[in-house]
């Protein structure tokens, strides 16, 4: 597979995050669509990280090349786990007090 | 057109048309039953890749923790279709312009990339995507990082229960 579809893919998939963030009013579907905007990230990183490898391997048949991107993705993992326990925590607590996910209700940021 | 070919192709057009369908479906249970299945979509592609550790691990933590937790909160509000909060059309309309400008510019750009020309993802070899040599290099080279990121749970953890406390 030549690397411009993954990347059309990828792009694709981020565009589609993008416009749900500006389309939608629903504060936990615009979080999705983040959540998804990182997973084409995602998938880029790796399929560049296989380019890399399969470059090295070329010259070096036990070459480990290529396996950050991989551990990035990993650790971008992490962090988008501790960000939505986050975030969905501070969905709940605004829905308590103004009983609604609207977004439009967030933007004076006080009471 | 071999097998990894057809399911790349597959996989693709799911993995889009379930996105979409994230962002137009009106009640979001569904949306939430869609990006799994985009999550789905994209660990099969991290198996084609040959990434085997990141397939399972985006399986557990995205679509059975992370959409779980998405899952539970909207129930928890009962939301549904008609309770959703909908923009006017016109703000829609100008949301997929701006998201399709966006597209339209950087697909430009890659199509003019001649660096990217002859450069191809070979599917199904290579060693890295293995659990034994990612463990190896996670556990010599990013050690610290690993750790910082128990330090990050925890914060979380703690933020999340703080939050989430009647004040």
């Amino acid at each position: 597979m030549p690397i411009q579809y993954y990347i059309y893919l990828c792009l694709a998939l981020f565009s589609i995050g993008i416009v749900g963030v500006l389309t939608r009013r629903n504060a936990i579907i615009v979080f999705m669509c983040i959540e998804l905007m990182l997973n084409a990230v995602n998938l880029l990183l790796v399929a560049f990280s296989k380019v890399h490898n399969t470059a090295a391997l070329a010259a070096d048949k036990t070459s480990m090349l290529g396996i950050e991107a991989q551990l990035f993705v990993f650790f971008i993992m992490v962090v988008a786990a501790a960000e939505v326990s986050v975030g969905l925590a501070i969905i709940v607590m605004m829905y308590r007090n103004v009983h609604s996910v609207d977004i439009n209700f967030l933007n004076r940021l006080k009471n | 057109m071999s097998i990894t070919q057809f399911l790349f192709y597959f996989l693709t057009v799911l993995a889009l048309f379930s996105a979409v369908m994230v962002v137009v479906s009106k009640n979001p249970v569904h949306s939430v039953l869609w990006l799994i299945a985009v999550f789905f979509a994209i660990s099969g592609h991290y198996i084609l890749l040959n990434a085997q550790f990141l397939a399972i691990v985006n399986l557990i933590v995205y679509a059975g923790a992370i959409m779980v937790l998405f899952l539970f909160v909207i129930m928890l509000m009962n939301l549904n279709a008609s309770t959703e909060p909908q923009k006017n059309n016109w703000l829609k309309l100008a949301g997929v312009i701006a998201g399709g400008c966006f597209l339209m510019v950087l697909v430009s750009l890659v199509k003019q990339a001649n660096e990217l020309n002859n450069i191809a993802v070979t599917m199904g070899t290579g060693e890295i995507g293995l659990i034994k040599n990612l463990g190896k290099a996670l556990f010599n080279d990013f050690v610290v990082p690993f750790e910082i990121s128990s330090v990050l749970f925890l914060s979380a953890m703690v933020g999340a229960v703080v939050i989430g406390k009647k004040a």
